[in-house]
């Protein structure tokens, strides 16, 4: 039988999923830790080894292996443009939807100490933007001179006023930095343009981070490894959405994904005002937007959601609690492999992720704001209006493995307490309990057909 | 490409006809009109005027509230490194009676370069931008 074999090289575990392409099966799930500072491929093989026992390896013939990583940091960025609120946010967004982690975001000039800065985080990526198309070009070529001269190892992504490319191109070429020239993320004033720099970071990716994370070796056996994690949990979520050109989506959705570091959350929908007499504000919104909460973990940012939420919020979520919740957050940030087996410290877990889920929501969607004027009371949005969102989807080790997705979901939903942020009213709540998102948006890349298919059969109520 | 303005309607105030208006008659003029809406804050007209390195801010009031919305731009401006932007404003700036001169003089205190009372035809401002920036008619 012709089967894919799809791979996340995740920063914890090796993750793979074995597809039958022909009955659109998943086949089998397997993991192992992940190798990457040693050798990536024993991970691999060590998951590889638990897959076969699990399948009759002589039966299964693999005609794809394709791969995604977070490995080894993932992929770090830094977003530099000119006013905060409008290309530095943009290529931000570009980043954030291209699976980065934002190490760092700067805005107007920098300066030698902001380039110090810089070269400290050790970023994989830098993607420079400034300027509308026909604005400034300032800001954008003294950046661009101060990058030429002092960080030399750093591909750079120029994503900015399509005015100053010529210059930019000439003086990166003569420092001999190895760049790309793309479409700038804000051509216009407020109106974004992601995509074009979404694809050149991934391009960049494939050639040349791979190879620095000491994953090139990976490649020998596997078909290639195409984007990093969150990207493809993005095309998943985006193909699960729209559809294709023969297969129906099943509409505007939502996905809340839980880690032990960071909590992500992908929108796929226009998230224009639902209600009428609303002004829309601000820098417009990507349709298909991922946010990144790296304060609010289950393990590793635990601490860092106890500061974030404090101890009322947590308790409202598990008011009967035996333990302190700071002395609770700090043991499991200082025991990160922790399992929970007893009853009471699953609805610990299960409380922390409620409120990640609360908060990162409430960080991603829209808010409404009401202003008094003179004309009575009028409405402006900043942001993207969720009301009308039809699917709420859950991934991630806490609510894949859980017993109450759904009550962990609906931490997520429109809360009339805070009735400003405009979370998803009644949306269907979805687990992807076969954890296959990111291997679904791998598949995407060659059988979307197939990939759509299988999520609508997997991804299931909860 | 021709010269840049931001056009705006600053405050509380969500008159949008005049704007529309406006961003046509200027557009078909030649200018590269950067709209920024209604409602807008001066620090949205700031920022829309560093991107875009416009060549003048004009700001639109209709509801009477203008010299209160208006007031401290220029410094903001000048903060922003926007030196010597040509601020321009017009519409119901005030309430009430008021003597045109004054008010005027008063906006022209708070250095916008060009003030203009109600039921101004939009060929006016054109024309005394045009000016302003040096470009033949």
């Amino acid at each position: 039988m012709d089967a894919a074999l799809l791979i996340d090289f995740g920063s914890t575990y090796t993750k793979l999923t074995a597809v039958d392409l022909e009955n659109e099966e998943i086949l089998a799930t397997a993991k192992d830790l992940t190798t990457v500072n040693t050798d990536i491929m024993i991970g691999f093989n060590k998951a590889f080894e638990k897959l076969k026992e699990k399948i009759d390896i002589s039966k299964v013939n693999f005609v794809e292996k394709l791969a995604c990583s977070s490995a080894a940091g993932g992929l770090k960025m830094i977003a530099i443009g000119l006013v905060p609120e409008l290309t530095a946010e943009a290529a931000k967004r570009a980043a954030l939807g291209a699976g980065a982690r934002i190490l760092g975001v700067y805005s107007y000039e920098l300066t030698k100490h902001e380039i110090e800065e810089i070269i400290e985080k050790k970023p994989d990526i830098i993607l420079l933007a400034g300027g509308t198309d026909g604005g400034n070009k300032d800001c954008i070529l003294h950046n661009t001179k101060l990058i030429a001269e002092y960080i030399h190892d750093v591909p750079v992504v120029v994503a900015g006023n399509k005015n100053a490319q010529d210059e930019i191109d000439a003086i990166f070429n003569d420092a001999h930095i190895y760049h790309k020239i793309t479409e700038n993320v804000m051509p216009r004033l407020n109106q974004i343009n992601v995509e074009p720099a979404r694809k050149v970071i991934r391009e960049i990716f494939m050639e040349k981070i791979v190879e620095a994370k000491g994953m090139k070796k990976a490649e020998e056996f596997i078909g290639g490894i195409l984007m990093p994690t969150p990207a493809a949990v993005l095309k998943a979520a985006r193909i699960l959405a729209d559809g294709t050109d023969k297969e129906e989506g099943i509409g505007e959705l939502v996905v809340v994904d839980i880690g032990g570091a960071t909590t992500d959350v992908h929108s796929i929908a226009s998230g224009e005002p639902s209600k009428a007499g609303v002004t829309l504000r601000g820098l417009q919104e990507p349709y298909a937007k991922r946010t990144v909460e790296g304060d609010l973990g289950m393990r590793v940012s635990a601490m860092s959601l106890f500061e974030a939420a404090g101890t009322r919020k947590i308790k409202k979520f598990i008011p009967d609690t035996k333990y302190d919740i700071e002395q609770r957050c700090k043991f499991l940030q200082q025991n990160v492999n922790f399992v929970p087996e007893k009853q009471e410290d699953i609805d610990f877990d299960e409380a922390l992720a409620m409120v990640a889920t609360d908060m990162a929501m409430e960080r991603h969607v829209g808010f409404i704001e009401s202003v008094y004027t003179p004309m009575g009371i009028i409405y402006s949005q900043v942001g993207k209006d969720l009301l009308n969102v039809k699917y709420l989807i859950g991934t991630g080790g806490v609510i894949v493995h859980s017993k109450n997705p759904k009550k962990i979901l609906s931490a997520g939903k429109f809360n009339s307490e805070t009735p400003n942020y405009l979370k998803p009213m009644d949306p269907e709540i979805l687990v992807d309990k076969e954890y296959i998102m990111s291997a679904m948006g791998l598949l995407a890349e060659k059988y979307p057909d197939k990939a759509v298919r299988i999520m609508k059969k997997y991804i299931v109520k909860a | 490409m021709g010269k840049t303005v931001v056009l705006g309607v600053i405050g509380a105030d969500c008159h949008a006809v005049g704007n529309k208006i406006l961003e046509r008659a200027f557009t078909d003029a030649g200018f590269n009109v950067v709209n920024i809406g209604v409602m807008c804050s001066q620090e949205e007209f700031i920022n829309a005027a560093i991107e875009t390195n416009a060549d003048a801010i004009l700001v639109s009031s209709l509801y009477g509230h203008g010299e209160i919305d208006c007031r401290g731009l220029r410094e903001k401006c000048d903060e922003a490194g926007l030196k010597n932007i040509l601020l321009y404003a017009g519409g119901n700036l005030v309430v009430g009676k008021q003597e045109w001169s004054e008010v005027e003089k008063r906006f022209k205190e708070m250095g916008f370069n060009r003030v203009y009372p109600p039921g101004t035809s939009p060929e006016v401002g054109i024309k005394d931008l045009k000016h302003d920036l040096g470009i033949e008619d």
